[in-house]
């Protein structure tokens, strides 16, 4: 039998109770029982390292928060266009679509250390790897978005001797932001996961660096502190793109 | 003397190139003329809705010679003189029922959007839709969005009015009201208006005449004059005896194309 909807009121609050009955078990019954410290700090330790070390954790977020927003932007805004290219040349879109389909199966922490051998040791590779990393869903989505509009619509614009440039920018792009943004979603969390990889791999600086330090040094509260700190910014980012679709498609 | 509207003489039309073609139609012969409404009847693959993309130019006949307005069908698409009604509305969901009439104005050479008038405050109007321009297509009925269809089609003024079973998804109430008000727009404008459909009883009630096309390949089978069955004016009463018996004849022929 189906269960009848929630009422409005409980939509909201029942994550809100879900997430602090997690919260409180969290704090209170793990070192019950016996959960060390240095494996699982309690979120107010958590927090205390949020209140203390605030200048530190700042000073890690920048360089993250730039690269996975460069990255973000870089990234699709190469695959639109390269979707923008490979629907207009179907002879590009055979020729060089597999390869790049190739290249997606190769693991993004495999390509990595090429990326950073190429770049150094900067910013630059962390943004190249946040690029990367988004580059594909939103190549695939987009394709498939510009090619979404039917058989009919085509033919309207037929009968009105639309030219090319008319049909991509009156049907075939606006067919395609609805899947433009589905992927942006996506790559809201990637990019950011792209920049922290980054940082793992070669870096001083960056939530990425932060997450390493504070493994090796055992101070697991700072480890959390920044997981939360990552975790919020990919939320901060997917929440702009929501913004940003939300102003764009009302339909 | 104005030309024939349609003007096709041993058209063959198919697809797959010409060699291995699958011909859909095959040596058709079709005169319509400048001012009329003809339905066009016929089973599914017969040919109906290729029929109207020759003369739309969206196809290209394998062989024979179509003319339309005196024209070929290309010279006539790139003069904006054909208007296209599809089966689904293909309205555009992101913009306004308003913008959506206006999409002839927005794209096509600017020499020739220049010269359209925006009408679509007297379209909307005229189609019962006042009132409604500033919503979005999927707040609309299916009525409501076959009448932006029309609109849309309309804003041009176009000499030739292609309707691809227009009305086909709709209830049989809302179907019989735009039978009417698509009657008094035909009556207004003059313009030549091929009406492709699946329902005789429609058939009947809106051509001056009415063609039944057979499938494998599509050729005509039977070309009924509705003139001496209705009054002035293409008016007539569904349940007119005449009109029933009409309907009767096109239905042996129809069962006999399918």
């Amino acid at each position: 039998m189906r269960q009848a909807p929630l009422s409005p009121q409980m939509t909201v609050a029942l994550p809100v109770l879900g997430a602090a009955s997690i919260l409180l078990a969290w704090q209170y019954l793990l070192p019950l029982l016996g959960v060390p410290a240095y494996i699982v700090p309690t979120p107010t330790a958590i927090f205390g390292v949020f209140q203390k070390n605030f200048a530190l954790l700042m000073d890690n977020l920048r360089p993250t928060l730039i690269e996975a927003l460069a990255g973000f932007v870089i990234g699709n805004l190469a695959a639109v266009l390269l979707a923008v290219l490979f629907v207009h040349s179907r002879v590009l879109q055979a020729a060089y679509f597999p390869i790049v389909l190739f290249f997606n199966t190769i693991p993004i922490l495999a390509l990595s250390p090429i990326i950073i051998l190429i770049f150094g040791l900067g910013m630059t590779p962390k943004i190249v790897i946040a690029a990367v990393i988004c580059f594909f869903p939103t190549l695939v989505n987009m394709i498939r978005g510009l090619d979404s509009a039917s058989d009919n619509e085509h033919e309207l614009f037929r009968v009105l001797s639309a030219t090319r440039s008319e049909i991509f920018w009156s049907l075939r792009l606006p067919r395609a932001l609805p899947m433009l943004f589905s992927s942006l979603r996506i790559a809201s969390a990637t990019a950011v996961i792209g920049a922290i990889v980054g940082e793992w791999i070669g870096s001083d600086k960056g939530l990425g660096a932060l997450i390493i330090q504070a493994t090796f040094n055992y101070q697991s509260d700072r480890l959390y502190a920044a997981i939360v700190l990552s975790s919020s910014l990919s939320i901060a980012l997917f929440c702009l793109v929501v913004l940003v679709e939300r102003r764009i498609i009302k339909y | 003397m104005t030309p024939d509207a349609i003007q096709a003489r041993q058209l063959d039309v198919g697809y797959g190139g010409r060699q291995a073609a699958v011909k859909v139609l095959a040596g058709l012969d079709l005169t319509v003329a400048a001012g009329s409404f003809l339905s066009i009847l016929g089973p599914s693959g017969c040919g109906k809705s290729t029929l109207l993309r020759v003369v739309a130019d969206l196809l290209d006949p394998l062989g024979g010679t179509i003319s339309v307005l005196g024209e070929t069908p290309h010279v006539v698409r790139s003069r904006r003189d054909v208007g296209f009604v599809f089966q689904d509305s293909t309205l555009l969901p992101w913009r306004t029922v308003r913008d959506n009439v206006r999409l002839p104005l927005g794209v096509g050479q600017r020499s020739l959007t220049r010269k359209i008038k925006d009408r679509s405050t007297e379209l909307l109007e005229l189609m019962g839709l006042g009132g409604l321009g500033e919503r979005l297509p999927h707040q609309l009925s299916g009525g409501q969005r076959q009448r932006v269809a029309i609109a849309r089609a309309l804003l041009g003024e176009p000499k030739l009015l292609l309707m691809d079973e227009p009305f086909g998804a709709l209830d049989e109430i809302t179907r019989d009201r735009l039978n009417d008000e698509l009657l008094a727009l035909w009556r207004r404008s003059g313009t030549t208006i091929l009406f492709v459909t699946h329902s005789i009883g429609e058939a009947a009630y809106l051509g001056e005449r009415v063609i039944v096309l057979a499938a494998n390949p599509g050729r005509v089978v039977k070309d009924l004059d509705m003139r001496p069955f209705k009054q002035e004016g293409n008016r007539c009463k569904r349940e007119d005896p005449a009109i029933v018996a009409a309907m009767a004849d096109l239905r042996v022929a129809l069962e006999r194309a399918s």
